[in-house]
């Protein structure tokens, strides 16, 4: 989230899009109904009428899939209607910058696209820049090419006919949309976005969200109380696990996965660091190799020296261009690539598509470790539907862990808050944290190392793992949250200030590059204070400015800012835009309200920096060349579509997703053997593929059994009755479930054709309960989003007949 | 004796989340039931004697449009005033607590007709446990409200219940209907001089479940 839950209640429009909030984030409902009773007003955009749509005020139907043509043709009628905060827009982005000539779009595809590669050569995707290197720009916004005009180019083709046609969206719903939510872009109103998984499981999913962020910033909805393009991540710490790297194509502090190519530490962070040569823009990013030593230090201690790169060459490296996601890595597990596997805390079974491919892909492995609470369908998969256990050779070992109640860690909220929990019960029998099992076993792999030898030995016998309590059972989280907090290394002195050995560093503000300081997430320094007091262990509710940001309440990142970008709440004199919701203004010669993003004066003033502080031209990019598949997003189809053809463009689908080629990734689109759109999701009693909640008697005695919702006109059309059941088909499997038949969900009128959308939960697995059926997951198609990889879960097409 | 105690559940607010569903078979120790999936959200399908609290869901599509409706009904005893029930008690089976006015069945409604008592309440709430014939409902944590805490249904709720003395929870009552009549003229507060757990609907409360009003 750009701002935080108890920030909704601010908005004056709340588009919940791509999000089934009240079902899978039922307390922040709470807020957006404090909203509501302020005269707020809530939008929600989805393919099925949900818990959601049931308070909100506009509730609009959509295809799975088309969100970039609902919002593209939102971003045409803020632009033609002059609905956006002009004075936003050429001073904090790059709406008056000039896109260079070589730059161009045609027939689906912007210029520099390579077939055979399936990538762009991003090279046209250029401003023009002056004689000083400083980007051009046009404050009349007239240049044909200034960003503001080449985005209007861009989404003047997004027509109410043909974003309806695509959506399947009445017209007069989106327009009722549009000016609702345009309505926002005024100093005195705030329009927030919600989204979730509606709009990431999908192949154009960063590009939605893209898509998002600039209407956002149209309307100057960005770093303002109220505003904000906010993500709600789906379980308590998915915030904090992404800032720590959960996937595999960063370091802790987004900072990028070190490749082949990058041998030195020095070419790596030469890469990795932007350059601006705007005085006005902080380019925060400038601070990486601040940050990347830091990282080195806080993973290597002593051993790491600038003489040895600080041991960066003893990290493992990805090959250029390879990408190990979630789908890559159960293709290549599937062709045998892959010998063994560590699965911890996931059902891969149940939650990723295509689980046939899965659950094969899981054969073809030597052997398994899995560390979970329960059993589960992947860490049992050996005896799984049509599985002969004396023929699987993979041998598979369950390791009990420990849930979150049962030990002392942080939990970061998707408003960034890092707050800190103790542990609230003990440890059942043998069962262990993770973080105890994996600094356990990396003990022991030290240890045999130094006995047997091993490839590549110097990393992982360098690697500091002084992680457990001293009694040598427990995982010591609060050493670590200090390690990643960061501490002094040695004496030092910064400024006139001196800083003792061992000391946490107080904010990344004082980190260094020189091996002086260590820091295991950049981002998460400053959650200790000077003194070592944990600062996410603070539970003060003291409020001075009144907008509920409860500044002595745990700890939030960065440096305790509470809504991100905030100086561009502003004007150039540093006045709140609307002072009624005040969230910073300059007073006194300094800044009064939310952590500033900065310490620098107002824009207007000497000294003054832009707001955008982590881009490079300090600006937020209407125009942004840094995805893969465009500057500007472009609606495609997703793999599976009811379409035949795009009606936007040549380019049918994604053009820079991998396709899979196994036998198992069979595809069906447009293909009337399949033709109805499914769309996949998770209901409020369960979490996730219920590996945990499907052992809760209460919740599965509230949803019990495996179903899939159906229109009434679906129904009436091939004769269902509600309840009964049915099988459910697609190209790559079948699953029985039971028909809710509901006025909830209707037919869409899609290119002139009446298109029927169906629904069902990943929420169920065979193991258990053994009558609540299996994941629909059996029927997705496995492809993933261009830039993120995030399995395309949202759409697909199947068939649905009366079980045999 | 001040009014005692009341709850307000504001269906305009509650999200249908089943929080307070849960929280209620966790405080009171009640087990989870083998149910079926019957085409519906709702479940387990009814109040039994294993189950006190059960939100209700109910469907349609709002008169002469195409557009749904969703409705939540979070059901629960009422806490009558007077309450029908006690007429099937001839001692002290059902009692009415002094202090906060909840009506609570003790072990020895084994011995009172369950028919008796099941048909005189108008929201049909009683229930028996078929092998012990003690007959079981929401007893409004009354061991809660003893101990100075809210009941379990209302701490679990995000959006939508509120608790305290009678007095404050009937003006609270009254201000919300008067707000959201501006919108929804059939907004009421359902028999609200009658009952301690009062509901607030915006539509014809039939829509909502059949006895949601008596």
């Amino acid at each position: 989230m750009t701002n935080h839950w108890i920030d909704l209640q601010h908005s004056d429009v709340i588009l919940i899009q791509g999000s089934n909030a009240a079902e899978n984030h039922p307390i922040s409902f709470k807020w957006v109904m404090r909203a509501k009773e302020k005269g707020g007003k809530v939008i929600h955009v989805d393919p099925r009428f949900t818990r959601t749509s049931a308070k909100a005020d506009v509730y609009a139907p959509i295809r799975s899939g088309t969100d970039i043509a609902f919002v593209g043709g939102m971003i045409k009628y803020i632009i033609e209607n002059k609905k956006y905060f002009e004075e936003y827009l050429l001073n904090y982005t790059n709406a008056p910058f000039i896109v260079g000539e070589k730059f161009s779009f045609k027939d689906g595809l912007f210029s520099g696209y390579d077939p055979g590669n399936r990538k762009y050569d991003k090279s046209s995707w250029a401003l023009e820049k002056d004689e000083n290197g400083i980007p051009k720009r046009d404050d009349t916004l007239k240049h044909p090419r200034c960003v503001l005009n080449m985005l209007y180019q861009h989404y003047k083709r997004y027509d109410l006919d043909k974003v309806s046609a695509i959506t399947g969206t009445p017209k007069e719903k989106l327009l009722e949309v549009y000016e609702l939510f345009a309505s926002t872009g005024v100093k005195d109103r705030a329009g927030t976005v919600m989204y979730a998984l509606g709009q990431t499981q999908s192949t154009i999913g960063v590009q939605k969200i893209r898509s998002l962020c600039i209407m956002q910033l149209l309307l100057g909805n960005i770093g303002i109380c109220g505003g904000g393009v906010n993500a709600l991540r789906g379980e308590p710490n998915v915030q904090g696990s992404t800032d720590h790297a959960i996937l595999y194509h960063y370091l802790p502090g987004y900072m990028p996965v070190p490749r082949a190519g990058k041998q030195t530490v020095e070419e790596y962070i030469k890469a990795a660091t932007p350059a601006s040569k705007d005085p006005r823009s902080a380019n925060w990013y400038a601070n990486t190799p601040k940050y990347v030593v830091s990282l080195l230090k806080s993973w290597f201690g002593d051993v790491a020296t600038p003489e040895n790169g600080f041991g960066y060459s003893w990290l493992p490296k990805c090959d250029d261009g390879q990408n190990c996601d979630v789908l890559h890595m159960i293709d290549d597990m599937y062709a045998g690539k892959i010998k063994g596997y560590f699965c911890i805390g996931q059902n891969p079974c149940g939650s990723l598509p295509n689980s046939n491919k899965v659950r094969a892909a899981m054969t073809k492995l030597d052997w398994m470790v899995h560390v979970n609470i329960f059993d589960n369908e992947s860490a049992s998969f050996w005896k799984g539907p049509g599985l002969d256990p004396k023929k699987v050779k993979t041998e598979c070992f369950l390791l009990p862990a420990t849930a979150n109640l049962e030990k002392d860690g942080s939990q970061a909220t998707s408003g960034r808050w890092m707050q800190w929990l103790h542990r609230a019960v003990d440890n059942p029998g043998d069962c262990l944290s993770t973080g105890a099992i994996v600094t356990r076993l990396m003990h022991k792999i030290q240890e045999m190392y130094k006995k047997e030898g091993g490839a590549m030995p110097d990393g992982l016998l360098n690697m500091r793992m002084d992680y457990l309590t001293p009694d040598g059972k427990e995982f010591d989280a609060l050493k670590v949250a200090r390690r990643i907090n960061g501490e002094f290394e040695r004496d030092v002195k910064i400024g006139d200030k001196e800083y003792k050995k061992g000391q946490p560093v107080p904010g990344f503000g004082l980190l260094q590059a020189d091996g002086s300081t260590s820091c295991g997430n950049w981002l998460c320094s400053g959650s200790f204070s000077l003194d070592g007091k944990n600062l996410m262990d603070r539970r003060g509710k003291e409020d001075p400015t009144g907008l509920g940001l409860y500044p002595n309440w745990s700890y939030c990142w960065p440096m305790n800012r509470r809504i991100v970008y905030n100086r561009a709440s502003v004007d150039l004199q540093g006045r709140p835009y609307n002072p009624k919701r005040a969230l910073l203004q300059w007073r006194d010669g300094k800044w009064v309200g939310d952590v500033a993003d900065g310490p620098w004066p107002p824009m207007g003033m000497e000294g003054g920096k832009l707001p955008f502080i982590m881009k490079p031209d300090g600006v937020a990019s209407l125009f942004g060349p840094g995805l893969g598949d465009g500057p500007f997003p472009e609606h495609y189809e997703p793999l599976e579509s009811p379409l035949k053809r795009n009606l936007m463009s040549k380019q049918h689908n994604s053009p820079i997703i991998t396709i899979f080629k196994s036998d198992k990734d069979k595809v069906a689109s447009a293909d009337p053997r399949y033709p109805l759109v499914l769309t996949t999701y998770s209901a409020t009693e369960h979490w996730c593929s219920g590996a945990i909640t499907r052992w809760q008697s209460w919740l599965t005695e509230a949803m019990p059994q495996v179903y899939v919702e159906i229109s009434e006109e679906l129904a009436k059309e091939r004769g269902f009755k509600n309840g009964e059941w049915v099988t459910v088909e697609s190209a790559r499997g079948r699953i029985d479930a039971v028909a809710m038949v509901t006025p909830r969900l209707r037919p869409l009128t899609v290119d002139g054709k009446a298109t029927h959308l169906v629904g069902m939960t990943y929420n169920y697995g065979w193991l258990h309960p053994k009558d609540s059926g299996d994941t629909c997951n059996l029927l997705t198609t496995f492809v993933g989003d261009g830039n993120a990889g995030t399995p395309e879960y949202k759409a697909c097409m199947v068939n649905i007949n009366r079980k045999a | 004796m001040s009014d005692g105690k009341s709850i307000l559940v504001d269906t305009s607010r509650c999200t249908g989340c089943r929080g307070c569903q849960v929280a209620c078979k966790q405080w009171n120790d009640l087990p989870g039931t083998r149910t079926k999936q019957a085409g519906t959200y709702q479940n387990p399908p009814d109040f039994s004697c294993d189950t006190y609290k059960i939100v209700r869901f109910a469907e349609g599509k709002k008169e002469g449009s195409r557009e749904p409706y969703w409705y939540f009904f979070a059901d629960m005893c009422r806490h009558c005033m007077n309450p029908p029930c006690m007429s099937a008690s001839d001692k002290d089976e059902i009692v009415q607590d002094e202090a906060t006015g909840a009506i609570v069945y003790t072990k020895e409604t084994k011995n009172i007709d369950f028919e008796t008592a099941r048909s005189s309440c108008p929201y049909d709430v009683p229930r028996q446990n078929p092998d012990s014939k003690v007959l079981s409902k929401c007893t409004m944590c009354i061991d809660r409200m003893r101990s100075g805490l809210k009941p379990a249904c209302v701490l679990s709720c995000p959006t939508a219940m509120e608790f305290g003395e009678r007095e404050a929870i009937l003006k609270l009552a009254e201000e919300r209907v008067a707000e959201l009549k501006k919108i929804w003229p059939k907004a009421k507060a359902i028999d609200a001089d009658e009952v301690r757990v009062i509901f607030i609907v915006t539509d014809d409360p039939k829509k909502y479940h059949t006895h949601a009003q008596a």
